[in-house]
């Protein structure tokens, strides 16, 4: 079982799992793995906190209920999943900053935080604007040749390198 | 086949939990939960994040379609147009290379520790996909411009899915081993 405490795995063994376990949710769930409508869900819920009838009469909520669902529980295990295989592996830890925001951006955690959740903001807008992110579009769409998904995994790409060359290679 | 499995509410509840948590364990494994391995990836340094996703599309796409060709998986491809996924996807990918996380790997992340990713990326995740659903009504006519009649490749190409699946997953598997040999 050592191969379960090793911090790191082929990338090659990863995706080939993240697709087996695409065919078992497939299969058992009539499901494909996805998170960010579980982001827009929390949203509606919150949102509720502060006025619960302007939540149900937006469209958007009305298509997306504020309810936790098969998406929100997945997307709670894979913080679980992620935690369990750092800890036992003993690659947690607290992170504030991570080493290549430091090497351009010092050591400032405010900043990171500010940008973090700038750039939080663009995700979860443009992720519901897509019907789609990363693993909804990029991989579960992709895989079912969807026509929608190879054209917003592409984009995800075209914007995030354009994004980041300007970000970590001009400023 | 499996319908009545479906329609079981809570037990579909704790199988999205176990897969969750098999797909947080497979992401942090393979390093994805990383804000270094997913910048590095946008700046073309380090290739894990595209070997990952192009070993499970072509692993996921096989399995998925050969099931559906069984009749016992169903596809769910996404509806959307070139304002969507086009206009859409560029947001979501300015919003990668600021966060460094994507909704999946920032779940990751925060289990891994990360507390940029819980206090700014998932916070502000939320604040963004609330901000998406206060302007959708209004944005409706413009998304739904031009929305794709045929959903998946196959279909829009009008041949047999195997006609797509093989050359597909031949091109991927040729990228993969260009990449490998020349040690990217």
């Amino acid at each position: 079982m050592e191969w379960l405490t090793q911090i790191r795995w082929s990338p090659y063994i990863v995706g080939a799992g993240i697709g087996v376990l695409s065919w078992i949710t497939f299969l058992i769930s009539d499901k494909p793995l996805g998170c960010s409508t579980a982001f827009a869900r929390t949203s509606g819920m919150l949102g509720k906190i502060f006025g619960k009838k302007r939540i149900e009469e937006n469209k958007y909520f009305q298509k997306f209920v504020p309810e936790i669902d098969w998406e929100w529980m997945l997307v709670l295990g894979v913080i679980i999943g992620a935690f369990v295989s750092a800890l036992i592996s003993g690659d947690f830890r607290f992170l504030f900053l991570p080493s290549k925001w430091i090497a351009h951006f010092g050591n400032t955690p405010v900043l990171r935080f500010f940008v973090a959740l700038i750039g939080g903001i663009l995700m979860g807008f443009g992720a519901r604007w897509a019907g789609g992110c990363t693993s909804g579009h990029g991989i579960s769409g992709a895989l079912q040749l969807a026509v929608s998904s190879w054209i917003a995994a592409i984009c995800f790409f075209i914007g995030g390198i354009a994004a980041a060359f300007l970000i970590f290679r001009v400023f | 086949m499996l319908d009545r499995l479906h329609s079981k509410k809570g037990l579909q509840l704790f199988i999205a939990l176990i897969a969750g948590f098999l797909f947080g364990f497979l992401l942090q494994k393979g390093g994805a939960t990383k804000y270094n391995v997913i910048i590095g990836q946008l700046l073309l340094e380090d290739n894990t994040v595209v070997k990952i996703m192009l070993s499970a599309v072509v692993t996921g796409m096989i399995g998925v379609y050969a099931m559906k060709g069984m009749g016992i998986a169903k596809l769910h491809p996404k509806p959307g147009s070139w304002v969507t996924a086009g206009i859409g996807g560029l947001i979501f990918g300015v919003g990668f290379a600021v966060l460094g996380y994507c909704p999946g790997t920032v779940a990751g992340a925060v289990g891994n520790g990360a507390m940029d990713a819980l206090a700014g990326g998932v916070v502000g995740i939320i604040i963004g996909a609330g901000l998406f659903a206060g302007v959708y009504a209004k944005l409706l006519p413009f998304l739904n411009k031009g929305s794709f009649k045929k959903l998946t490749l196959p279909e829009l190409l009008n041949v047999n899915e195997w006609i797509v699946i093989m050359p597909a997953i031949a091109v991927i598997v040729l990228l993969l081993v260009l990449l490998e040999r020349a040690g990217l």
